[in-house]
């Protein structure tokens, strides 16, 4: 498809097709026209021919038809015995040479009683004057002789059809014949007839010297369609125009020599006699014989000029079109080139290779633009990428440091459960799962004396390094201030205070830290800010530890915070949890919630605490469903099993 | 020596081979020597007019080698207006003729010994023509008109054609061309279907103009061209007489099956007679025999003379005064096919 050729190809066709069509319709008028102009003056040309030779043949026929007839006006005005008749008549043919012969034929018995047949006929032969008489060659029946009978019989003078004269030489000849009269009584009693015989034979010179063009030339046919003249030998006198029609199947041109016997004229186009080639014909009647003369001149001969012109201007057109497309390639391959070149450069900066050559920018075009755009848009992408690439290797750097301190903070929470093996009057479970960044949950659990086990679960305001560092910082100062002897909520007051020392950052952290009494299974406790949690009683209900809430740590200077205590009865649960677990996402933006929690605690409240902790995480991830977590997921159980049983 | 001798060598050489030739080309020529079985018999034959496909049989037959085929060596005269085949045969000029049954049968009246040997044409070809545009379209409007006719056996047709439609016509005598009628110097003019009313065609009047009546169509169908011999000819030597007739018949068949081939040698002989030669006349002329010689409605044999063909044609002469009385058939007419089988 022309769609996804290039646009070299495109160009070509389209600039070809073009100037080829515009010079189509150039040429095409200007032949059609330069014809019609060649035509209509070989038009003009031939009609003038034609009736030029009319009139030269016209005043031969009128010489004859005007002695023809003074004969007659002699023999019907003036008395005459038969010497003066032969006489008068010897002497009219041999004073005018336009005649071979004349013959002046009576009736039965009207030029003597005694003869049934007078027809004397002066010709001439070797330059002398011969006589005859016809009523001797003809038998006595000159009578029904065409010259004879068909003027008499229409009562008018009138031409004969053409004829070859065996006595004269086989010559070509047309006789006029004239009827003469007499008065008898006051009648005009018709006496026979006068002829004077004309040869023809110059009538074919003056034909064959008519030239149109190269070959165009001239014929005449008779009366009867009969061919007389014609530079073709054969013809004459042996076609007419009808045998000619008839022998090739031509109906038009019975009636184009119909027409010439009616005595029209006209311009038509023809086929020619002998060898049909298309021809442009003029026909026009000889008046006075009713014969008709056709001039013929070839049609391609008319149009050989402007055939060869037009070869001439094909030659030109075909070559101008052919430089034009060479100049067309030539133009558009230097301008594709750079595009190819371009594009090829395109895709290869497209696999990511930036060091390539482009090409130069030549030119001030668009295609010059587009090559300088090029060059910018590597030389941008080649910045930008070497910054991206420093940028991301810091980027990596300072993660895969933040990888190894959220590694060496989780380490440094126990993760080695059951704790203390030894000691049996509790369970103690904790896990964390961090979120992709560094997250600031931690837990802890260690003993403040023999039967006091301090356990903390907290989260620090924040992600990222601070909050690891505040983490770190939180778990180190409780671990250090925890002493024997201290309640939660000295411990968490000490804290705060040293915590705010120095927070200009302004972080804080929830914490719920917890003391266990491991005989009595009391516990102390303070919550700073952080989600209470679920004291889940053997065997009976799940309840939230509805404690007083204290502002978070660090947040405020001075701040005392509160203990408080409650019971555990043997196999009681304490669940602690940070917000990672109720404000867990799904991906339709769901919370977990505290409710949720709760019911999926009670379902599972008999369980072991490593279950426990177990379950939930399975119920939260699967809540999350694929949704990417935001927090860290931090929880811890404590069960406390009778302080009795340990010792 | 040396060189007398190889002029006598070479001599010899030569000798041998035209010997050797010799022989080989009596060899050749003794096989048609012997179809031939006897010398060839001089005959001799003139048509009743000028050379064109009216003849064409004739001028094919000959050409053709059928007549010596037959047996024949044949001369064919040169006929026309000058030459009357009737002349011919009674002087003996000719040995056989073509003549019109009807100037047959009037010659056979009025004492001339001659015999049909053979009717070639089998329906009239004779017509009147006259222009429409003259007001004539059927027998009667001719009533009243000039009438060109040709003589003698040319106007037994038309004056009983006249005659039936009782006819008043003013008969003007007729040329051998139509020039009169094309010039209206007659209203009705006489023509032969073979070949005046095509010159009349090719003259530049249409088929369409012009009224035709064939004396056939009229019931006044006299068959015309067949061959004739003198009686005592056939006498004496039947078997040429037949076998011209049947070399003839087989020239015409010839001629109606290779048409281009007939017309060529008709144009020969028209063109050695000096005579305009026409193609296309000739070709019309040649088709137009076709349909009179062995019409398609026609159960007669090529060659037959039907008898009631005969008395038809004779009982319009002497009801015309062209005879006094009918000849006998069997005597005017020798059936050669008959013939040949006895």
């Amino acid at each position: 498809m022309l769609k996804n050729r290039g646009i070299a190809f495109k160009l070509i066709i389209l600039i070809t097709l073009s100037s080829s069509l515009i010079f189509l319709l150039i040429f095409t008028y200007n032949y059609y026209a330069s014809r019609r102009m060649i035509e209509k003056n070989v038009e003009e040309n031939a009609k003038n021919l034609a009736l030029s030779t009319v009139n030269r043949i016209e005043i031969v026929l009128r010489s004859v038809q005007e002695l023809t007839e003074n004969i007659a006006c002699f023999l019907e005005n003036s008395t005459y015995n038969k010497k003066e008749l032969l006489q008068f008549h010897q002497i009219t043919v041999a004073n005018n040479p336009e005649i071979y012969g004349s013959a002046i034929a009576f009736e039965p018995y009207s030029f003597d009683k005694n003869s049934p047949a007078f027809a004397p006929y002066f010709y001439k032969e070797n330059g002398k004057i011969g006589l005859k008489y016809l009523q001797d060659v003809l038998k006595y029946n000159y009578f029904v002789s065409d010259w004879y009978q068909i003027p008499k019989e229409l009562n008018r003078p009138i031409w004969s059809e053409p004829y070859f004269d065996e006595g004269a030489g086989n010559i070509m000849m047309a006789t006029y014949s004239v009827p003469f009269h007499k008065n008898v009584k006051g009648n005009r009693q018709f006496m026979g007839i006068v002829t004077a015989d004309v040869s023809l034979e110059w009538l074919r010179d003056m034909l064959l010297s008519i030239k149109i063009l190269k070959t165009g030339y001239a014929f005449l046919i008779s009366k009867n369609g009969t061919i007389i003249s014609h530079y073709n030998k054969e013809l004459i006198m042996n076609e007419t125009i009808f045998s000619v029609a008839e022998n090739r199947g031509d109906a038009l041109l019975r009636e184009i020599g119909r027409k010439m016997l009616k005595g029209e004229s006209g311009f038509v186009p023809f086929r020619s006699i002998v060898r049909g080639r298309p021809c442009w014909m003029y026909y026009a009647p000889i008046p006075s014989s009713r014969w008709s003369i056709a001039v013929i001149f070839p049609k391609d001969e008319l149009t050989e000029d402007v055939v060869h012109l037009s070869r001439t201007v094909i030659f030109l057109g075909i070559t101008g079109i052919l430089l034009l497309s060479t100049a067309v390639v030539l133009n558009t391959r230097s301008i594709t080139k750079q595009l190819r070149e371009l594009s090829e450069a395109a895709e290869r900066i497209g696999t990511g290779n930036l060091d390539i050559e482009l090409p130069p920018v030549r030119s001030g075009d668009e295609v010059g633009k587009l090559t300088a755009a090029f060059h910018y848009m590597k030389t941008s992408l080649k910045e930008y990428i070497a910054k991206l690439t420093e940028t991301t290797a810091a980027k990596e750097r300072i993660e895969s440091e933040l990888k190894i301190a959220s590694e060496i903070q989780m380490g440094i929470l126990p993760k080695k459960f059951p704790p203390f093996p030894d000691r049996t009057e509790f369970d103690i479970f904790a896990t964390i799962k961090p979120a992709k960044e560094v997250g600031g949950d931690f837990y802890d659990f260690f003993f403040i004396d023999q039967e006091h086990l301090c356990f903390i679960i907290a989260d620090v305001s924040g992600k990222g390094i601070p909050a690891a560092i505040f983490m770190a910082v939180t778990r180190t100062l409780i671990k250090a201030i925890a002493t024997p002897g201290m309640t939660s909520g000295e411990i968490l007051t000490k804290v705060n205070e040293e915590l705010c020392i120095g927070n200009d950052s302004n972080m804080f952290v929830t914490v719920f830290c917890g003391i266990l009494n491991t005989k009595t299974g009391e516990v102390i406790y303070t919550n700073a800010g952080h989600n209470p949690p679920l004291i889940i009683h053997k065997g009976k209900e799940v309840t939230w530890l509805e404690g007083e809430r204290n502002i978070m740590a660090g947040a405020m200077e001075q701040f005392v915070y509160k203990t408080e205590k409650f019971i555990l009865q043997d196999g009681d649960k304490v669940f602690m949890y940070t917000d990672g677990v109720t404000e867990a996402m799904n991906e339709r933006e769901e919370l977990f919630t505290d409710d949720r929690l709760e019911k999926e605690i009670i379902t599972i409240q008999e369980k072991p605490v490593r279950e426990i902790v177990a379950g939930i995480m399975e119920k939260v991830v699967s809540f999350a469903h694929g949704a990417p977590q935001s927090d860290d997921i931090t929880m811890m159980v404590v069960k406390f099993n009778g302080g009795e049983k340990g010792f | 020596m040396l060189e007398i001798d190889k002029r006598y060598l070479r001599s010899l050489y030569k000798e041998i081979i035209i010997r050797i030739l010799l022989l080989i080309f009596i060899f050749l020529f003794s096989q048609q020597e012997i179809r031939a079985e006897q010398p060839l018999k001089k005959a001799s034959f003139t048509p009743h007019w000028v050379p064109q496909a009216q003849f064409a049989g004739y001028y094919v037959a000959y050409e053709k080698g059928i007549y010596k085929k037959y047996g024949i060596d044949l001369t064919i005269l040169k006929g026309g207006p000058d030459s009357s085949s009737v002349e011919f045969l009674e002087k003996g000029k000719a040995d056989f003729a073509i003549m019109w049954l009807s100037t047959a049968i009037q010659k056979r009246s009025q004492g001339l010994k001659l015999v049909n040997i053979g009717q070639i044409i089998q329906r009239s070809a004779l017509m009147l023509v006259a222009k429409k545009a003259n007001g004539i379209h059927k027998p009667q409007d001719i009533n009243g008109k000039k009438v060109g006719l040709w003589g003698a056996e040319f106007q037994i047709q038309p004056k009983a054609f006249f005659k039936k439609y009782n006819l008043e016509v003013k008969v003007i005598p007729q040329s051998f061309s139509v020039n009169l009628f094309l010039r209206d110097g007659v209203d009705v003019a006489s023509a032969m279907w073979y070949n005046e009313y095509h010159i009349i065609i090719n003259s530049g009047l249409n088929p369409e103009e012009l009224t035709t009546f064939f004396f056939y169509d009229h019931g006044l169908n006299f068959p015309e061209d067949g061959i004739y011999t003198l009686e005592k000819n056939f006498t004496e030597n039947p078997s040429l007489s037949c076998a011209f007739v049947k070399a003839s018949i087989e020239g015409w068949q010839y001629a109606f099956a290779h048409p281009d081939e007939a017309i060529d040698i008709v144009l020969k002989y028209i063109s050695l007679a000096n005579l305009p030669a026409n193609r296309v006349q000739q070709k019309w002329m040649l088709g137009r025999m076709k349909d009179i010689i062995s019409p398609q409605d026609y159960k007669t044999r090529i060659g037959m003379l039907n008898r009631s063909d005969f008395l038809r044609v004779a009982k319009e002469m002497r009801e015309n005064d062209f005879i006094k009385s009918i000849p006998d058939f069997d005597s005017f007419y020798r059936n050669c096919f008959t013939y040949a089988e006895k």
